[in-house]
């Protein structure tokens, strides 16, 4: 196997395509938010529990490569208990590391996307969960009897 | 029959390493690559003849007239039409299908008609219609595919109580691209005709691929695009029955397509002219008329029996993968050249990644088939589809691919 494969598929990535962190619907959400690749059929649902200006909560749902189910994943894990500005700098720094390959030392588990920079076509895989969770943060709050939209 | 390994030889792009290994490209379906002389036929344009068509009086300009005219004959031919003005030169299927949505649509269809569709077909003849439908008022319906794998082709007795003459216009594919199933496009034809629908044809996949007749399927439209079949990219035909052509108002206006202008209104050319407003794709319809040339050299009986032999010898190999979910016809069954399928562990784009990697260009996605894909369970699959110059060699490179990434993945 070729370098910028194995680089691409971490073994951090596999591990999160296998065995996916925070997935399903989430029962108590009070945002949601979809996301599509329309090229590829990519898609992801994210779901949050906001408690004020924090995540108190948050679960992903959808199909795609194990680029962008990984990186959903991993995301809901990165996110968990952060406030919308801190997911916004961690997403200005997961957007640098799959754009430009360079991981600062210590942002640990993101580091594991840097391959992606080789494979261009494969950025928007590993963005797509990130972009539904900034859009379900900024969306407005579900009614309080949420099952109906989360069926 | 053709000499298989000589072809490879008429198609430059073939003969290239891709991640240091030979390339195998398995992404027809998609696009066809070009032979030598398509690609010299574009550059002698170029170099010797390129000028605007009919209307300039000198040399050049009657060049390429010439050529332009001679390559609406020769794709006339191609396709056994009655007369070249049957032959509208387009950007390929996608356009080609809008124009009659558009213009046809328009002029035909009320509330209370119905269109009929297929659960197979490519956006390109699925959304035309939703916005024909839309904009009339008339009803869009389906005919179904049957099977969990869509393997039973489409349903042939729901055509009968389908087919009402409420149905206005009948729009369907040739050969899908996704399932590889071959429709009997002859026999839908005739059904139509006996309750007095029009026959939209969908040719993109087979116009390269098979004999195709119009005047014996008995069709009003075809759709095709010349980059499926050996010609460039840009260039595409709508094939309109005469009769349906001479009603038929413009979609497009401009210059070239009218007689007569005054400030106050304009009157239109008779068909082809009349569907081709502004400077039309000169070099792109000769250079299709020459690919046409090469498919008929070769035959296109034979290519197809080639595309029949591959698909075969995929199916029997590619069955043998764990795990693996082929859609469209079983094992066995007529099939066109391409198959398309999926693992529930892996998904499609790193398959193709894994793939592209080992120099093996295929397709992943929805394959524009999103209702399709949903009516299967399915989002994505990954599409392996042979042309001409395609070998059963290739094919082993294919499923050692597949079994690489199965491995890496799955760890079977
Ligand atoms: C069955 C079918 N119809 C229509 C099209 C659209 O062709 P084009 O993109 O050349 O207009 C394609 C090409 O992907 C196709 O496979």
């Amino acid at each position: 196997m070729s370098a910028d494969l194995t680089e691409l598929y971490q073994q951090v990535i596999l591990d999160h395509n296998r065995r996916p962190r925070n997935r399903g619907k989430l029962p108590t959400a009070n945002r949601v938010a979809h996301g599509d690749n329309p090229s590829c059929g990519d898609q992801c649902s994210v779901y949050l529990r906001m408690d004020g200006d924090r995540i108190a909560e948050i679960s992903f749902d959808g199909s795609g490569c194990a680029i962008s189910q990984a990186s959903a994943s991993l995301m809901t894990t990165q996110a968990k208990g952060k406030t919308g500005p801190a997911v916004h700098a961690l997403y200005k720094n997961f957007h640098n590391i799959v754009t430009t390959g360079n991981a600062p030392e210590e942002i640990s588990d993101l580091a594991a996307f840097a391959g992606v920079h080789s494979f261009p076509a494969r950025i928007k895989c590993a963005t797509l969960g990130w972009h539904a969770a900034l859009e379900a943060m900024k969306s407005d709050p579900l009614p309080t009897t949420t099952e109906s939209h989360l069926d | 029959m053709p000499s298989w390994k000589n072809v490879r030889a008429d198609f430059p792009i073939l003969h290239q390493q891709v991640h240091g290994k030979p390339l195998v490209y398995l992404d027809n379906g998609a696009t066809a690559q070009k032979p030598r002389a398509v690609i010299d036929a574009l550059v002698h344009y170029y170099e010797r003849d390129n000028s605007n068509v009919h209307r300039g009086l000198h040399a050049l300009s009657m060049r390429a007239t010439d050529g332009y005219e001679g390559a609406r004959a020769r794709i006339a031919k191609f396709i056994n039409a009655a007369d070249p003005a049957e032959i509208i030169f387009t950007r390929g299927t996608t356009e080609s299908i809008n124009l009659v949505a558009r213009s046809w649509g328009q002029a035909h269809l009320k509330p209370g008609d119905i269109v009929l569709a297929t659960e197979i077909e490519h956006h390109s003849n699925l959304v035309p219609w939703q916005q024909a439908a839309r904009a009339s008022g008339a009803t869009l319906k389906y005919l179904p595919v049957l099977g969990a794998d869509g393997e039973g082709g489409l349903d042939l007795a729901a055509l009968d109580h389908l087919l009402t003459p409420q149905v206005k216009l009948f729009a369907f594919t040739h050969i899908s691209n996704t399932l590889g199933t071959i429709i009997p496009a002859a026999e839908f034809c005739r059904r139509a005709r006996a309750v007095g629908a029009v026959t939209v044809i969908d040719a993109a996949q087979s116009i390269g691929h098979t004999p195709l007749d119009v005047q014996a399927l008995g069709a009003d439209f075809v759709a095709f695009s010349g980059h499926k079949m050996c010609g460039p990219t840009g260039i595409g035909v709508l094939y309109g029955r005469r009769a349906l052509l001479d009603k038929l108002a413009p979609d497009e206006t401009g210059g070239g397509m009218v007689v007569n202008v005054t400030y106050e209104g304009a009157t239109w050319k008779p068909t082809p002219e009349r569907f081709e407003a502004g400077t039309p794709n000169v070099a792109d319809a000769i250079a299709l008329g020459v690919a046409c040339d090469y498919l008929d050299a070769l035959g296109r009986e034979h290519i197809a029996a080639h595309d029949a032999v591959l698909a075969r010898v995929a199916m029997e190999k590619l069955s043998t993968l764990p795990g693996i979910r082929i859609i469209g016809p079983r094992v066995g069954a007529e099939r066109s050249g391409l198959v398309s399928f999926a693992f529930a562990d892996v998904h499609a784009h790193d398959i193709v990644t894994f793939a592209d990697e080992d120099g093996v260009a295929l397709r992943g996605g929805h394959h524009c088939n999103q209702p399709l894909m949903r009516k299967l369970g399915l989002t994505s699959t990954t599409r392996a589809s042979f042309y001409l110059y395609n070998t059963e060699e290739e094919i082993d490179r294919l499923v050692a691919a597949l079994r690489r990434t199965l491995t890496f993945f799955v760890g079977t």
